[in-house]
């Protein structure tokens, strides 16, 4: 966080040296997009916080333990689908998952799922890229999740 | 009329939020701690986020883009967007408006994808806390997974 600050500081500060008026047109053009972009992020967030309090910890361990098998092979794709965890709270989660009796190939389902497809932010994916090609891109990844769960299951 | 109709839900949201708080009732006071640390990631990161990508749009030309990562790029080009994706940080929603005005730009769509893939799954900051918590060996083939997905797509896309 404080290296992302320090970064832009310092290109802020290059860009205004060089071109004050295009660094001013930048700074612009930037503010306006995430203010447009900022009450479909706050409708998203709301989402996540609504899903996360649905389903604590404690409810997941249960439905993707040690006898859960092809369930909770399931349960971990479409809880990794809906959910978004920032990456420093999900690790932590896992680690604790792990320790319950999850095996490594749900845990690999989760967490891939988890980075790579978000059914929650499909609509801001979509302002972006369109209907289509956002879900196809969260169909691929999903698919991609499930591939890597098998090979974790063959090699841990 | 539209910006308003926009702005509903989150004021419907906050509504409710503060109601939860004042009759004490306990779940919308926890979605609201939940709904809290998101937004404080977000609004602490996604600005600077959007300054750098307008300080990009201004400054890096379209005829670069499509030189080093459109159409015609190539390997290089697939192996400088993954460079790029994996070295930022961040959650996958501050990835989507940099990926598009790459695209807009001129970088090919499957670079662009390739981008978002590696963004979310082989970011190198994240790689600590993931041998912390789940061990080197799951690190290990999750990342060669990835680079062998990386490269199916390169090839058949």
């Amino acid at each position: 966080m404080e290296l992302l600050s320090i970064f832009t500081g310092l290109c802020i500060i290059v860009s205004l040296i060089v071109n004050r008026q295009k660094t001013w047109g930048g700074i612009k053009k930037g503010a306006v997009m995430f203010l447009k972009l900022l009450p479909t992020l706050i409708l998203m967030l709301a989402l996540v916080s609504v899903v996360l309090f649905l389903l604590p910890e404690k409810t997941l361990v249960k439905y993707m333990g040690e006898e859960s098998g092809i369930a909770g092979w399931v349960i971990a794709a479409l809880f990794g689908s809906v959910a978004l965890i920032p990456g420093f709270i999900a690790y932590p989660l896992c680690g604790i998952l792990i320790k319950s009796g999850v095996t490594y190939s749900i845990i690999a389902v989760f967490i891939t799922t988890l980075m790579m497809t978000g059914f929650l932010t499909l609509p801001l994916e979509a302002k972006f890229f369109g209907w289509r090609v956002s879900v196809i891109r969260n169909l691929v990844s999903l698919a991609a999740a499930l591939l890597i769960g098998l090979i974790m299951g063959f090699f841990l | 009329m539209k910006e308003v109709k926009k702005y509903i839900f989150p004021f419907v949201f906050l509504i409710l939020i503060g109601l939860s708080y004042l009759f004490d009732f306990a779940a919308g006071e926890k979605i609201s701690l939940n709904f809290w640390m998101f937004f404080k990631e977000m609004i602490l990161f996604l600005p600077l986020m959007f300054i750098l990508i307008g300080l990009f749009d201004v400054w890096v030309p379209r005829e670069k883009i499509e030189k080093h990562i459109g159409k015609e790029s190539g390997w290089r080009g697939t192996g400088l967007v993954i460079l790029l994706a994996t070295l930022q940080a961040g959650p996958l929603y501050g990835a989507f408006p940099f990926a598009y005005l790459l695209w807009k730009k001129g970088c090919s769509i499957r670079n662009v994808f390739i981008y978002l893939g590696a963004f979310s799954t082989i970011k190198i900051p994240m790689l600590t806390f993931e041998i912390g918590f789940l061990g080197l060996k799951f690190s290990l083939l999750r990342y060669s997974h990835h680079f062998t997905h990386f490269y199916f797509d390169r090839i058949y896309s």
